[in-house]
């Protein structure tokens, strides 16, 4: 019989995990077989991968620079899964000592494994939630514990929203976050599309295939679309562009092609 | 060129941007490319270091190895490509000042035979150092990956009992019953609610098979529903079922049956949830049984019984049905003589005698209210059999009814109505059924007649009078007769009795015993009776204007009816002495008839209102006297001085020779009402012969059709001057 609501899912390391692949992706080895198998099979359609991983990473790097700079330094990282390096903590802690991260995911071997990453720093926490629930986020021990919500907070959404599908309502998702952050606060986006992939359409849909054959459907959106996210908010320079050309710190030239797959962008709470 | 452009640490500047250039692309990490370099530059003096180094000691550039591991230079692509550039670019621009101070320097041809040898070994380091920092790197992590999914594991395994300890909580503390059974029907859990209901034994409802739960009572639909649940064509179905518990007794729920399915969508499980609403059915049974049965008799009632007509008449084509209305003759004089309760109990037995009529199948009896009862047949012959059916209550009313020691007739009327089902509505059959009733009724009651169109449409019903009753009263359709009272002595009028008459616009002059009994009723009377009594009191003040003072014949006299409701009227005494004072007249002409049957038991509450009239002057009359069963002892106490004798008695003075019997009552009555000071009017006078005898009896004064029979108010003036004469 179905599991009620409130009863957390079990874990099946024979199913690929986005969170694991995404760290398969980054080279990292916190991933199981089946994590790299399912990853192979998507690079089949989009060799870049890696490099487009890499672009968000880059992108999240600049971003948590940037809310620092702006004088943010509360972090809410939704979907952070289990990236080996160049984590939020690491960037922002570094740019300001005081700052404060929760990472949320609700993969629980991507929270055990954060919870152990954390293990001694008591300005960073990993919390079990989902995106579609915002107010578990919300609610959760460890925002309150981290996080004031009376002052602004960035809240990362990188590499995540393309996971949710129509029929969660990603956007009232985020309208719940959004409204329950005071003003100044920041939002990150980045956003799988076609835009910007250097391959035809039907070949990334054979990448997208594979995800719906692992249960995590990648739901590919056009800017417009990705647009909607930042309702509310105002675009911060230059706007919603490829992950590259945001606030680039580095010649374009040198980029990968794929590194121009999807969106990027930041907005600020009026 | 400056010195410094060219200088050794420029060259290691561009051996660490070619380095860096190269192994970007294939890096993971998301520092800028300059960045990167920058962590690349300390590595490429190790290897200078390494290059220039008297003694060449491996474990140096093995750090340089892990180091690019730590850059997070993971792929085997990364340390192919930093072999490349190490063996193409480190000696060409580290060599020179790597050779600084070496043994090699000098060395010249044979001095870069070293470096290239020593390039070769730092390679090789390079290539072990990355290697096995790889190695340990990816060990470290695949442990910690496998750590955090068994703490992953842990954590939801504990959750997950936590879950299934509150839902197991939730199950078995429910109030309502839950079970689970496979697709195939076989039951595979149940809460303790739902044991309870079955009462109690589990291993009576685990492993049975959900199809065995047929019930009579089951609509088709129920389990067409539960087919269609089962194969996946339903998510879900709520229906009205009952089980039988394995004692036999029956439970009925509110069933709600779920199709559970697995994650991918493929259906498991149905799931049932039941609310016992046995007690509530029984409840709703009961409140539609008392809605639906008369309290006193428990027979069906006016509701249920239209109901079953209805149905009767929307039974389609063919179908006739057969209905007898009856109403009891002279329930009211039982009920006013004897009390309610004797009337009830008189009804109740009534009812059985019924019931046991009408016990064929399609037959029905019911109380409408009062003393009618209905008894409906719908079989195959109803021509004949609702004959039989009337045939049947009449023979059933024939034994007398024992009633507080008295044995007592009962007789009824009845009206039949039978034909063909689906011409006329419940309402229009009934009231055909009433009609033809009073049709019997009126021809002396004690039997039935059958219904007939013609006569429906002239008759009057009692409903329609009802309601027509008060507008009558504003648009003045009454009127008053008035027949004479003539003194026996001298044959002199002395007054005369008030009758009122409604002349109804389509029905003409209706008599008042169709409409009293309404008026009362309907509480009407009241109004009614002040009137009556207000244009009385001016017509005998007009006929004492009109007589002029004549002492000899003594002014007119007027008697007005009281009915039992305007008896208990608190506005009796002080509408009577105004309406008298108004039109002038003395309360001595006014006398005021009651019936015998208003006074029984009557106490002194009842009566203070008559004495206080009498006391007055007001003649009090006790009217229909010797109907009821008259207690002669109690006359001494009423305010009473007039006795006006029923005409059952004169009736039997119209053979002639009169039944010396009948004399010899009226003979007793007169003289116990002579020494009582009462006086005697009799009524039903219809020959001379018999106002002979009743002036021999010694009655004082009397009417009837020999004298007059009742008319307008002029005629009797006329009667009394031709009198006077």
């Amino acid at each position: 019989m179905e599991r009620p609501d409130w009863a957390p899912p079990g874990i099946d390391i024979t199913m690929p995990s986005v969170a694991r692949m995404y760290d398969h992706y980054l080279g990292g080895s916190h991933n199981f077989e089946v994590d790299r198998e399912a990853a192979r099979r998507a690079m089949e359609f989009m060799p870049g991968l890696p490099k487009i991983m890499q672009a968000n990473r880059a992108f999240m790097r600049r971003a948590v620079r940037f809310c620092v700079d702006e004088g943010v330094s509360q972090f809410l990282d939704i979907g952070s899964g289990i990236p080996t390096f160049g984590n939020v903590h690491e960037v922002a802690q570094r740019a300001d000592s005081a700052a404060r991260v929760v990472y949320v995911d609700h993969d629980p071997v991507a929270v055990a494994h954060g919870r152990a990453v954390l293990e001694g720093n008591d300005q960073a926490a990993a919390a079990y939630a989902d995106l579609r629930k915002p107010r578990e986020i919300l609610g959760s021990s460890e925002v309150a514990a981290q996080l004031d919500l009376e002052r602004p907070v960035a809240l990362l959404l990188v590499a995540i929203l393309h996971f949710v599908e129509d029929a969660y309502d990603p956007y009232a998702a985020v309208a719940e976050l959004r409204d329950a952050l005071p003003p100044g606060s920041l939002i990150a986006v980045t956003h799988a599309s076609y835009e910007g992939i250097p391959v035809p359409q039907e070949q990334a849909d054979g990448t997208v295939g594979v995800y719906k054959d692992i249960r995590n459907p990648l739901i590919m959106r056009s800017r417009a679309e990705i647009a909607r996210f930042f309702e509310g908010y105002d675009m911060v320079e230059p706007g919603l562009v490829p992950m590259p050309h945001w606030r680039a710190d580095t010649e374009l030239a040198e980029e990968d092609p794929w590194s121009f797959s999807g969106f990027a962008g930041v907005g600020r709470k009026r | 060129m400056s010195a410094d452009q060219d200088g050794p640490e420029d060259r290691l500047r561009r051996f660490a941007t070619i380095w860096s250039r190269a192994l970007f692309p294939v890096t993971a990490t998301s520092l800028t490319r300059p960045e990167f370099e920058s962590q690349l530059t300390p590595l490429a003096q190790q290897l200078r270091a390494a290059l220039g180094e008297r003694v060449f000691r491996a474990a140096d550039s093995e750090a340089v190895g892990a180091a690019l591991v730590a850059t997070h230079c993971t792929e085997p692509e990364a340390l192919s490509r930093t072999l490349d550039v190490v063996d193409a670019y480190l000696v060409l621009y580290c060599g020179a000042s790597a050779a600084d101070g070496t043994a090699a320097a000098e060395a010249g041809a044979g001095g870069r035979e070293e470096l290239r040898a020593r390039c070769s070994r730092i390679q090789h380091a390079v290539a072990a150092g990355f290697a096995r920092a790889l190695r340990e790197r990816t060990r470290t992590e695949q442990e910690a990956i496998s750590r955090a999914a068994l703490d992953a594991r842990g954590t939801v395994a504990e959750a997950l009992h936590a879950s299934e300890a509150r839902f197991r909580a939730v199950f078995h503390g429910a109030a309502i019953g839950i079970g689970i059974a496979d697709l195939r029907g076989t039951v595979l859990e149940v809460n303790d609610a739902l044991i309870r209901m079955f009462g109690g034994l589990e291993h009576q409802l685990r492993g049975r098979n959900v199809a065995e739960w047929t019930h009579p009572d089951d609509s088709p639909h129920v389990w067409r529903l539960y087919e269609e649940l089962v194969r996946g064509d339903r998510e879900h179905y709520r229906v009205e079922k009952a089980f039988y518990r394995p004692d036999g007794t029956v439970l009925w729920t509110n069933l709600t049956v779920s199709l559970l399915r697995d994650a991918d969508g493929v259906p498991q499980y149905q799931l049932a949830l039941m609310e016992d609403t046995t007690e509530r059915r029984l409840l709703n049974l009961r409140l539609r049984y008392e809605a639906t049965h008369d309290a006193l008799t428990g027979l069906p009632n006016r509701t249920l019984f239209f109901e079953r007509l209805e149905k009767a008449l929307s039974a389609g084509e063919g179908a006739r049905f057969g209905l007898c209305y009856l109403d009891l003759d002279g329930f009211k004089t039982v009920n006013d003589s004897l009390g309610h309760a004797a009337g009830d109990r008189l009804l109740v037995e009534v009812a059985d005698r019924l019931q046991s009529c009408a016990t064929a199948p399609g037959e029905m009896v019911a109380r409408l209210g009062g003393d009618e009862f209905v008894a409906l047949t719908t079989g195959p012959d109803t021509e004949h059999e609702v004959d039989e059916l009337a045939g049947r209550i009449m023979h059933a009313l024939a034994t007398p009814i024992r009633v507080e020691g008295r044995e007592l007739t009962v007789r009824g009327s009845i009206g039949i109505v039978e034909g063909p089902a689906a011409e006329r509505g419940a309402a229009e059959v009934l009231r055909s059924a009433d009609i033809t009733m009073y049709r019997a009724k009126h021809a002396g009651g004690n039997r039935y007649e059958l219904a007939d169109p013609e006569a429906d449409a002239r008759a009057i019903t009692r409903h329609g009078l009802t309601t027509a009753l008060p507008v009558a009263l504003e648009r003045g359709e009454f009127f008053i007769e008035y027949q004479p009272l003539v003194h026996l002595g001298d044959g002199s009028v002395r007054g005369a009795e008030a009758l009122v008459r409604w002349l109804h616009p389509q029905h003409g002059v209706i008599s008042p015993d169709r409409f009293i009994p309404l008026a009362e009723h309907t509480g009407l009377i009241v109004p009614l009776g002040r009137w009556v009594l207000e244009q009385s009191v001016r017509q005998a003040r007009a006929w004492e204007a009109g007589a002029g003072a004549d002492p000899a014949a003594g002014p007119l006299r007027v008697n007005v009816n009281l009915s039992p409701c305007q008896l208990t009227h608190p506005g009796l005494v002080s509408d009577t002495v105004e309406i008298l004072e108004r039109a002038g007249l003395a309360p001595g002409s006014l006398c005021l008839e009651v019936t015998e049957s208003a006074l029984i038991g009557a106490d002194d509450d009842l009566l203070k209102p008559l004495r206080r009239l009498a006391e007055m002057g007001v003649d009090i009359a006790l009217d229909d006297f010797g109907t009821g069963y008259s207690n002669l002892a109690n006359l001494r106490r009423l305010p009473v001085s007039v006795l006006k004798l029923d005409r059952a008695f004169t009736q039997g003075m119209q053979h002639f020779p009169a039944d010396p019997v009948d004399l010899k009552i009226i003979e007793g009555i007169v003289s116990l009402a002579h020494s009582l000071d009462l006086a005697v009017t009799v009524e039903g006078v219809e020959t001379g012969a018999q106002a002979d005898q009743l002036r021999e009896l010694g009655c004082d004064t009397a009417q009837g059709w020999y004298y007059a029979r009742p008319g307008p108010p002029d005629r009797l003036h006329e009667l009394a001057l031709a009198d006077a004469t």
